[in-house]
């Protein structure tokens, strides 16, 4: 069993309520926070432990806390990004509804290194049970004292509340969600200036992830350095892993970083395997927005070393025969599964999702999503996969946030990888309506595995 | 593209405003246009659709211009801009429900309420759409059900006729 520090009290009965969270050595960290350190060591702590952003970039917590502005005068906020809306990312749901707590005792100490007096918590509009559950819990904080004025008689003030957004993936991006926020439409700032300087209100303001969040409460019990020993190199601490596709146990994971993948696939612990006893052909490992990679490469490095669960060895290789971390939506597809057709889903969904402010990424999603439609629905032509890698090449790196680069890479990844399925959709067109292209040689290192094939009665 | 339809003028009730109240208390001083986007919720909670009346009633209300509340309520997918089924069944059509099914599903509602994609049954009862994934991949195909936005997980045919069967019972 990998250690768990986020949810090793997820199935303990009541533990949503702050009675049991409190029974289980909860709100231990705002204690000790606000009695013993000063700010500057929480987010001493918070750098030694080697925490990284948990909803997708990966930078270092401790380093962007540290980049905080602060001048005289000035409110400085704390904004939880809860806009989870990766597709294959639902981590952060499951933590606010089973243990929200664990997130309200984050922020408040989180907001207490910052110097924040106003905290938000950003929930996805779709989310109403969960600002709901967030809502119940904070009011319970705030009755036992951990929020409001003078919290634990240290003078540290502190008002939290739950913002909901109305549904658009682009306000995941820090910059969107803060004009979100202030009840704008969620078109993403140009940068600099960082919100660290600039953000809610004009005002200094750091965003973190749900998981983020709640990973400083572990690191303040036991201690940055305590935590930094968890994992494996840079990629330090525990991961909470959204399981998606064909698996016989989808659901959310806590590894400790540094799991082989073949681990997290096959072991009865985790995913158990690919459901209905066929064999895996791809995986996207980290969100939508990574590069797909084929089974074989999933499982084991180009020179035939295994691959780890972790932020190094999923980026092992480069985009040639690599992937990322990303948001830790883990998505496994068997060998049933055209690469073809969930490449135009999820270019379906960027174009859906880009708020249209640069053109690149307006206009190109669209081109790709139109293309792939083509290509799916066997109207293609041999020329469309070069015409794909094309528009893809000109949206990456030339939009102000990220979600060009997010469209792109899936598209320019399976071309790179399933080169020849697309080519088969072009040559077989009405063919490839009714059958799939299979497993092929994506998976040639894997053995099937001798198991019961279970009816899909779906 | 923001499509208006003809309504009546609508009528804030006390208690809404008084919910509005409760969240504005939560920005500082002069920043109330943050409570944009719940109020719009609230709104569309009690009327099922956020109409164009509603929208003006909420700039007054909230010291902002009509148009600073139309670019909001057009921009997010949430906010209705015509009137819907009471019910309206939202299926997550992105890349992980799909692998399990998500598609079939929506042919299924399709079938069973009889009407396309964005219509209304002629009951006025339901609506349904694909809407971006929702955050519930390992649990797929889902489809939510505002206004409180209740998760249905692992759909079968089977499971979304008797949900369907128990909203026309209600």
């Amino acid at each position: 069993m990998g250690r768990k520090l986020l949810l090793e009290h997820i199935n303990v009965p009541g533990i949503n309520t702050l009675e049991v969270y409190r029974q289980k050595g909860g709100y231990r960290a705002v204690e000790k926070a606000l009695k013993t350190l000063t700010p500057d060591e929480v987010v001493e702590e918070v750098k030694k432990s080697g925490l990284r952003g948990r909803g997708g970039a990966g930078f270092p917590t401790g380093m962007k806390w540290s980049f905080l502005a602060k001048p005289e005068g000035v409110a400085r906020y704390l904004v939880c990004n809860a806009d989870e809306s990766e597709p294959g990312t639902f981590k952060d749901r499951y933590l606010m509804t089973y243990i929200p707590h664990a997130l309200i005792e984050g922020m408040i100490v989180s907001s207490f290194a910052l110097g924040a007096n106003t905290s938000y918590i950003y929930v996805r509009g779709e989310m109403m049970p969960q600002i709901r559950i967030l809502e119940k819990a904070i009011a319970e904080a705030k009755a036992a004292g951990f929020l409001g004025k003078n919290i634990l008689g240290s003078g540290y003030d502190l008002e939290l509340y739950v913002q909901s957004g109305g549904g658009a993936y682009i306000c995941g991006e820090e910059t969107a969600l803060l004009e979100s926020l202030e009840g704008k439409r969620g078109n993403p700032r140009i940068k600099p200036p960082f919100p660290a300087i600039a953000g809610l209100y004009g005002c200094p303001t750091v965003v973190n992830n749900v998981e983020s969040i709640a990973a400083v409460v572990p690191i303040i019990n036991d201690g940055g350095d305590e935590y930094a020993k968890v994992g494996i190199g840079r990629s330090t601490g525990t991961k909470l892993i959204s399981a998606s596709g064909n698996l016989v146990k989808p659901g959310v994971y806590e590894i400790e970083l540094g799991l082989p993948v073949e681990e997290f696939i096959y072991s009865d612990e985790y995913c158990g395997g690919i459901a209905n006893g066929k064999r895996l052909k791809a995986t996207v490992a980290g969100g939508s927005s990574v590069p797909i990679l084929p089974a074989n490469l999933t499982l084991k490095y180009a020179n035939g070393e295994p691959r780890l669960m972790s932020y190094e060895s999923l980026a092992e290789g480069g985009f040639a025969t690599g992937t990322m971390m990303g948001s830790g939506g883990f998505i496994a597809f068997d060998e049933d599964q055209c690469i073809v057709r969930n490449t135009w889903n999820f270019s379906r969904f960027y174009h859906h999702e880009s708020c249209g402010q640069c053109s690149p990424c307006r206009e190109g999603t669209g081109w790709l999503e139109k293309v792939l439609h083509r290509l799916e629905f066997g109207h293609g032509k041999m020329s469309d996969i070069d015409l794909l890698v094309d528009v893809s090449k000109k949206i990456e790196g030339n939009t102000i946030c990220p979600l060009g680069d997010a469209a792109a890479w899936p598209v320019a990844s399976a071309i790179r990888h399933f080169r020849d399925e697309f080519e088969w959709h072009v040559k077989e067109p009405s063919k490839s309506q009714t059958s799939n292209y299979g497993l092929a040689n994506y998976a040639n290192p894997i053995e099937k595995k001798e198991e019961e094939v279970k009816q899909d009665n779906s | 593209m923001l499509k208006v339809e003809e309504t009546q003028p609508v009528e804030f009730s006390s208690a809404l405003i008084a919910s509005f109240d409760e969240i504005v208390k939560r920005y500082p001083a002069g920043k109330q246009k943050s409570a944009l986007l719940p109020i719009l919720h609230l709104v569309q909670a009690e009327f099922g659709w956020t109409s164009a009346p509603a929208m003006d009633k909420v700039a007054a209300y909230l010291n902002i211009e009509p148009i600073e509340v139309y670019e909001v309520a057009s921009f997010y997918t949430m906010y209705f801009l015509q009137p819907k089924g009471k019910y309206v069944l939202e299926v997550c059509r992105t890349g992980p429900c799909c692998l399990v099914g998500a598609e079939k599903i929506m042919d299924h509602i399709e079938q069973n309420l009889g009407v396309k994609e964005g219509e209304v049954t002629a009951d006025g009862l339901f609506s349904w759409r694909g809407v971006e994934c929702l955050a519930a991949c390992g649990f797929g195909p889902v489809l939510q059900i505002g206004p409180e936005y209740t998760f249905y997980e692992n759909l079968t045919p089977q499971s979304v006729d008797t949900l369907i069967d128990d909203l026309r019972k209600k």
